[in-house]
């Protein structure tokens, strides 16, 4: 069974560490990273940007785009994609397709700073 | 992290949020950052043994809310002369804040916290002194040393930015949408005067001022989030993370000014050119321009080009051209030029310049601008001139370094052939 880990902090207190402060977190969390990897356990891993750079596509209605996160708390997170764009137009464009194929719900659409591709994807 | 970097972090986050709050409850700055620093008290004796709050913030409201009541209650004891109509006021108030707390309050409440900092009648030192002290809860020390001034003067500094901010008066009512965006642009302002304010520093004094486009960047984040609908504002927040990405390429071991075109490119950081490119890739949807943004795509361009000879120089010269009719000043015509010198030539970029002269007579940069087209056309007898000048007006020792460089360049190139030489430098 594969498992996806949702990472969730208050980015203002993450934002607020020093250079050395994210390095050591950063880190440390590396080192298991590097385990998960050995033994193949480690797939795809992302740190993304701070919700400031969050485009939001509503979908249940006519596709709505709206700057910032997802914020209501009515609808749970049901999974994601990674996809590679151009740029934001190109990304809400992905978005747009998926949601005409499944309506309902949002699609929130956030730049990834790191990307870790992992050694076990299947 | 430890427990005491944890809760210093926690407490710094929470700051504009709390002060904000506890400004609209007791509409006194002073009594204000008295309960907030109540509560930062509290909160270090009782987070490492009870834990940390769900919100920090919201504890930290309240927490010195009470406190601050009870310092009323107690100092009208002391007079033996209880007034309850005050204690009664605030028995209300108290039920209308617990609604609040999760409320959209907090927004208008930080607005107003920047807002006040940049009073009109305060000079723009003196705002920025202003907000450091009360948004960003720096201590009188910390910015003495950023603006190198002494303690004492600081002191004062801050004391006469409170009088007068107290004697304006402070706008508690909830702003209307004219009168909220006409905030937002001043408090932008003010944010982009605190990141020049660091960015601008010498290399001498370079590492003591880079908190303060540190603190720029954290505030111009902050109004982000509470405002995530205005290009402009992202355009702010991209401009300052694409201009900090290089700071570490921007002066040499010893503390001289490295021009962009001479920058290690591979110590610009990363992580901050692919937040700002995102975010002014964000602005740009909403197709309502601006200066901020327009400075961000600029310095964007810059920050993708790998090597100075990838420089997408037209484009560059599209924007500052766009630029120039947002906001008509000489500085961006001379920024423009540059920019047209690499597309059409130093001829066609020096008779853009000529009509500045007047405006620009004691602006260093144009002097330095000007001396590099007419070198490059191997006029060098005027530019030695324009080269003499600009070390007359150069502001620092690091840009009047940076011109004799081009004047021993010059020098030398002018031996072979007399100084009369037509070589073309580019």
């Amino acid at each position: 069974m594969l498992y996806a880990i949702l990472c969730y902090h208050d980015e203002d207190f993450v934002g607020s560490w020093s250079k050395e402060q994210d390095a050591a977190v950063m880190s440390k969390i590396a080192v298991v990273q590097d385990r998960l990897k050995k033994e193949g356990r480690l797939g795809p891993a992302a740190r993304l940007l701070p919700t400031t750079a969050a485009t939001t596509l509503r979908k249940d209605g006519p596709p709505l785009v709206l700057d910032g996160p997802y914020a209501e708390t009515k609808e749970q997170l049901l999974g994601f994609y990674i996809v590679d764009c151009e740029n934001l137009d190109a990304a809400v464009d992905v978005a747009r397709d998926l949601g005409a194929a499944n309506p309902g719900g949002a699609y929130e659409i956030r730049p990834v700073g790191l990307f870790e591709p992992g050694a076990s994807a299947k | 992290m430890t427990d005491t970097a944890w809760i210093d972090a926690t407490l710094t986050s929470a700051r504009p949020q709390a002060v904000g709050a506890l400004l609209r409850y007791f509409r006194n700055l002073d009594t204000a950052e008295e309960a907030f620093q109540n509560a930062c008290l509290r909160a270090l004796k009782s987070w490492p043994q009870n834990g940390p709050p769900r919100d920090a913030a919201a504890w930290l409201i309240m927490v010195g809310r009470n406190a601050a009541i009870d310092e009323v209650r107690r100092s009208h004891k002391q007079e033996a002369l209880p007034d309850d109509a005050v204690i009664s006021d605030l028995d209300d108030a108290e039920e209308e804040l617990a609604d609040r707390l999760d409320g959209s309050h907090y927004r208008d409440d930080i607005l107003r916290l920047l807002f006040i900092c940049c009073h009109p009648d305060l000079p723009a030192t003196q705002q920025i002194a202003l907000a450091l002290r009360i948004v960003s809860g720096l201590s009188v020390k910390q910015i003495a040393r950023a603006f190198l001034v002494s303690e004492p003067a600081m002191e004062q500094r801050i004391t006469r930015a409170k009088a007068k901010v107290a004697v304006a008066g402070v706008p508690f009512e909830t702003p209307g949408a004219i009168e909220r965006s006409e905030r937002l642009a001043g408090v932008a302002a003010m944010i982009y005067l605190i990141f020049n304010e660091g960015y601008s520093a010498s290399g001498e004094t370079s590492e003591i001022r880079k908190p303060l486009c540190e603190e720029a960047i954290r505030l111009a984040r902050l109004l982000l989030r509470l405002f995530q609908s205005e290009p402009e504002i992202m355009g702010l927040t991209a401009l300052l993370l694409l201009q900090h990405a290089r700071a570490a390429a921007r002066f040499d071991a010893s503390g001289e000014l490295i021009l962009l075109d001479d920058q290690d490119r591979t110590l610009w950081n990363q992580k901050l050119i692919t937040e700002g490119v995102a975010l002014i890739d964000k602005a740009m949807r909403h197709r309502r321009s601006g200066p901020y943004q327009v400075q961000a795509a600029i310095a964007a361009l810059h920050s993708r080009a790998a090597k100075p000879e990838d420089t997408d120089w037209a484009q560059i010269d599209l924007l500052y051209g766009a630029l120039e009719v947002m906001q008509p000043s000489p500085v961006v015509t001379l920024n423009r030029a540059v920019a047209a010198s690499k597309v059409r030539g130093p001829e066609a970029a020096l008779q853009m310049i000529e009509p500045l002269a007047d405006r620009l007579s004691n602006y260093f940069h144009y002097f330095g601008v000007r001396g590099a087209f007419l070198m490059q056309l191997g006029r060098n007898e005027e530019a030695r001139v324009a080269f003499d000048r600009a070390i007359a007006l150069a502001n620092t020792s690091a840009e009047a370094a940076h011109i004799r460089m081009h004047l021993d360049r010059l020098i030398r190139d002018s031996q072979p052939s007399g100084a009369a030489s037509t070589k073309n430098k580019k």
